[in-house]
């Protein structure tokens, strides 16, 4: 896709302009070949059914046991505007986006020619033959590809062509880069498991292109594939269903939601997920799921649910976490479990709705009026999305205050390699619960006493059958025994000991992940995902500058002991993150002593597109004066 | 020689006395019509033999919002954010479908921020009492109009009201509430008839209670004053009530009376003051509604009632124990699960 800067300063080429008419190739056919190590961006129109084929792509690669990650850029729209799809295969493991496009597959009339004045010297275009797209470069490989003579040949019915003309162009790909046939026909038997005579036409599809590009096309470029066995026992899933899949092991029983986008295919997946194996013998089910009217009363159930004893939780974005801010405060003052999931995407008010930012760290981590803080967990993978939903519920249910977890819309809505998921072994945790026998044996019980020193008081459960049991919720003024006050004292304590909770909860959250060899003095913070760029950034930062730096990845709110630590063991901290306002450096000078706050930096990267790993270097390196 | 014995205090099937149903002091006006509201739902719980224990109650924000702390000390309490009490009851009645659930709210705490939420719950048939303490104004912020204030309705400041009402009846009737009734919080009799029948129904059962404000509604101009209610009320019908434990057989005349079998097996026997009354037919309802309305009388009694419409968690086909305690091998699938997932992923 054409990202503005990006075109002019690859190529030079004033957009919009034809090139000159030159004979001059300018590239040399038998450039060294680069293997397993490029990305291919495949443009097309939003409704045109190249999702199919962009996962065939990617499961292929990913068969052939190439580390391989996908990202869809789409628009806010049903049908016709403008959408790219990118794959790129690393024999590294790299899986973050990676600006410059190796390969395009242009078949978007209206923005090809964007598309291919965005592509970097020596690169490939695909595109309809007609279109005639090597007029505006000659320094780019061009394979014009008759797609609609091959797709009328190959779909006698008219109405289908649109889809299998996406099949025609996986054929064309699979025979340039060298993919594996047998592997490509399983992925597209895989894509339409139920469906044998889609399978079948699209399968004949995808040869009719392998077989053009066999017969017409000669090999220019050096790009291809070898096998590897790098995702052998390797799953590919997205974030958004790895939640779900850590709510469902962890036992949730509540579900509030209202769709929105990049969050509702966490719900929408639970809802699958539960369907198939939380139904229970007599056709019972052990779940409730509720479509809310909105998300005020998506996050007023969660917390309804969570008062009487449920594992609750609702999945949304920004302007939802917006409107959950009063009952969130509520949560946090009465101290009720829920678990919230943010899928973040760029705000403000509407923003670009289908694009990824980590821009509701300082909103989520305050959310509401008053004094309110929140944890927050931060997953970085597919498998953190799986473990950090199911460490959620413990935590909500253990420190009896809503849990949020932060995860994007890349991470949420794009397919990721993975190892695959661990059982969770360790028993649910329900907290501080008592039962009518314990108030048998205690004679009763004040429900917001701190009777531990840990700031986590005990509760019960409506319904619970003793009559000491009831206690009551008030978002006013309340003291020990959850009695109305107004008494200064009264509402001090309390507040001092919703801070001892959180102090606990510093201790209960998951620790950053630290990389460290203890002879640099640059450190690198980031968190979720922009974690892939850094990872790559530092590798970068040292092949090309042969400059080491340490690392550490954040996984939570309240900060640990170790983000401290490592932030006094460094004397240049660069915080990496993708919002425009420096949101998780605002939140750690807040939390660091003066001395060790001014030793923080920032990097931020806020267009929309997930973070890469050049732009973290290109800052790194001016910073650091390289 | 005489002998005296100690008086047997008054007690309900279940053996409890009525005082333990109560709740703390009310800390509202003296006078105003939500403690007698509060008295009523004591009265119908202590009468109906509902244990305290398992039931939950829960309100808004606003006077009317304070008043579950005056009743039912034994049941666990929810004051919850202005407007959006019926988010939370769903909450809790999905985690936990065998808890009796009352909610108290206002006619600001409804018919202005609470809208949305209040016609969604009609709409899901939650198995929750749901009593608006309607006095026309917003008490707690001094005495502004909320929008069930009647047109022309004046302010103790002589402001005027110039905007229509919402009638919450007629709107929760056409949204699907399956037992709508407005009384007025001065009508013992009709009130504690309702509210038992209320506890003995199964779905959503929206109340409406006129309920005076002593302070800043009471006044000559407002229409939801003591005054105006003794002038103004017209009964629709009137309300009997036999619980399922009394086994009383009442006469009634089928011509003039509708008896209407409740879940628990009580009978609700609704006789007809007004010839068109209908109490199975919405259109019918809501016609009286409007029609009262232009007569600028203030209509009463159980208008709408539907025991057959399945309820929010008969329609969710719930477990039959709570939600919120299955144990974990309910809840969490097994390793096997997981591996087969994992194994579909590769």
């Amino acid at each position: 896709m054409a990202t503005g800067h990006v075109a002019l300063d690859s190529t030079g080429v004033e957009a919009g302009e034809p090139v000159s008419n030159s004979t001059e190739e300018p590239y040399e056919a038998a450039r060294r070949p680069v293997i397993n190590d490029f990305s291919i961006q495949v443009a097309t129109v939003n409704g045109s059914g190249s999702q199919s084929a962009n996962i065939i792509l990617l499961r292929s690669i990913f068969g052939m046991g190439i580390p391989v990650s996908g990202k869809n850029l789409f628009p806010s729209n049903i049908a016709g505007l403008p959408t790219w799809y990118t794959i790129r295969a690393s024999k590294q493991g790299y899986v973050a986006r990676k600006e410059e496009i190796d390969v395009l597959v242009a078949l978007n009339a209206e923005t090809a020619k964007e598309d291919i004045l965005a592509l970097p010297a020596g690169s490939v275009a695909i595109y309809e033959e007609a279109a005639n797209l090597k007029q505006y470069r000659n320094d780019v490989i061009c394979y014009p590809v008759p797609f609609d003579k091959l797709t009328a040949a190959a779909c006698p019915e008219a109405k289908l062509r649109k889809l299998v003309k996406n099949m025609i162009y996986v054929g064309v790909v699979a025979k340039l880069i060298s993919l594996d046939l047998n592997v490509v026909e399983a992925a597209v038997r895989r894509q339409f498991a139920k469906k044998q005579k889609a399978a079948d036409l699209n399968w004949a599809a995808i040869q009719a292109g392998y077989d053009y590009a066999t017969q017409s096309i000669t090999k220019q470029d050096p790009f291809a594939l070898e096998r590897m066995h790098a995702t052998d026992g390797k799953i590919i899933i997205d974030g958004n269903a790895a939640a779900a899949l850590g709510a469902l092991f962890a036992g949730v029983t509540v579900v509030t939601w209202y769709p929105i986008t990049p969050s509702s295919s966490v719900v929408e997946q639970l809802i699958g997920y539960l369907k198939k194996y939380r139904v229970e013998p007599d056709g019972k089910a052990s779940f409730a799921v509720v479509q809310a009217e909105d998300e005020l009363a998506a996050v007023g159930m969660v917390l309804g649910a969570g008062w009487a004893g449920a594992r609750s939780m609702t999945a949304t974005s920004g302007p939802g976490i917006s409107l959950m801010a009063e009952f969130v405060g509520l949560g946090y003052f009465t101290e009720l479990p829920g678990v919230i999931f943010d899928i973040q995407r760029v705000g403000p008010s509407t923003g670009l709705p289908t694009r990824t930012s980590q821009g509701d760290i300082l909103s989520v981590a305050t959310l509401s009026h008053g004094d309110t803080k929140h944890v927050m967990l931060l997953p970085a993978s597919v498998k953190e999305c799986f473990e950090f939903a199911g460490a959620a519920f413990d935590l909500t249910e253990r420190l009896q205050t809503p849990i949020f977890v932060l995860s994007d819309l890349d991470l949420g809505m794009n397919n990721w390699m993975s190892e695959p998921f661990e059982y969770p072994e360790k028993p649910l945790d329900r907290g501080k619960v008592l039962t009518a026998e314990d108030l048998k044996r205690l004679g009763g019980f004040a429900r917001y006493k701190d009777v531990d020193g840990d700031g986590i008081p005990y509760r019960t459960l409506p319904g619970t059958d003793h009559p000491l049991a009831a206690y009551f919720v008030r978002g006013s003024g309340h003291n020990e025994r959850a009695v109305y006050t107004e008494k200064p004292d009264d509402y001090q304590n309390l507040m001092e000991r919703l801070n001892r909770k959180f102090e606990t909860a510093r201790t209960l959250v998951p620790a950053p992940v630290v990389v460290q060899t203890g002879k640099s003095k640059i450190g690198l913070i980031a968190y979720g995902t922009s974690d892939f760029a850094v990872t790559e950034s530092r590798d970068q930062m040292k092949k090309e500058y042969g400059v080491e730096t340490d690392y550490l990845r954040i996984r939570a709110f309240p900060f640990t002991r170790e983000v401290h630590e490592f932030v006094a063991s460094h004397e240049r901290v660069y915080v990496i993150e993708q919002n425009r306002d420096a949101q998780m450096l605002s939140l750690l000078k807040l939390d660091l002593p003066a001395a060790e706050a001014v030793k923080l930096r920032s990097i931020r990267h806020f267009n929309g597109l997930p973070i890469d790993a050049r732009s973290v270097t290109n800052a790194l390196v001016i910073e650091e004066n390289l | 020689m005489a002998t005296t014995t100690a008086p047997t205090p008054k007690v309900n099937r279940l053996g409890l006395p009525a005082i333990d149903y109560r709740g703390s002091k009310t800390t509202l006006c003296a006078g105003c019509g939500h403690n007698a509201i509060s008295e009523r739902i004591i009265d119908a719980f202590y009468e109906m033999g509902v244990k305290s224990e398992r039931v939950i109650k829960l309100s808004g924000i606003g006077c009317s919002s304070k008043s579950p702390a005056y009743f039912l000390s034994r049941s666990h309490g929810f004051n919850s954010v202005h407007g959006r009490m019926p988010s939370v009851a769903t909450g809790a009645l999905l985690a936990n479908k065998t808890v009796q659930a009352i909610g108290v709210s206002g006619d600001g705490d409804t018919a202005s921020i609470g809208m949305g939420q209040f016609a969604h719950l009609m709409r899901r048939n939650l198995p929750l009492i749901y009593i608006i303490e309607d006095n026309g104004v917003y008490g707690l912020t001094k005495g502004q109009f909320s929008a069930t204030a009647d047109l022309g309705s004046k302010l103790k400041t002589g402001v005027i009201n110039d905007l229509p009402p919402i009638d919450t009846c007629a709107l929760a009737i056409q949204l699907g509430a399956t037992f709508v009734g407005r009384s007025f919080s001065g009508d013992k009799k009709q009130l504690t008839a309702m509210l038992k029948a209320a506890v003995a129904h199964k779905g959503t059962v929206m109340l409406d209670v006129i309920s005076p404000c002593v302070t800043f509604n009471d006044h000559e101009g407002s229409t939801k004053s003591y005054k105006y209610m003794q002038e103004h009320e017209e009964a629709i019908s009137e309300a009997g009530f036999v619980p399922f434990f009394e086994d009383i057989a009442i006469d009634y005349d089928a011509g003039t009376t509708y008896d209407v079998t409740m879940h628990d097996g009580s009978h609700l026997h609704l006789r007809k003051l007004h010839d068109s009354y209908n109490p199975t037919d919405r259109v019918a309802a809501v016609k009286a509604l409007m029609e009262a309305h232009d007569r600028n009388e203030v209509l009463t009694g159980v208008f709408y009632i539907d025991t057959e419409k399945p309820n929010f968690t008969d329609l969710l086909n719930l477990a039959d124990e709570p939600l919120a305690t299955l144990p974990q091998e309910r809840t969490r699938p097994s390793k096997e699960v997981l591996a087969e997932i994992m194994s579909k992923l590769a």
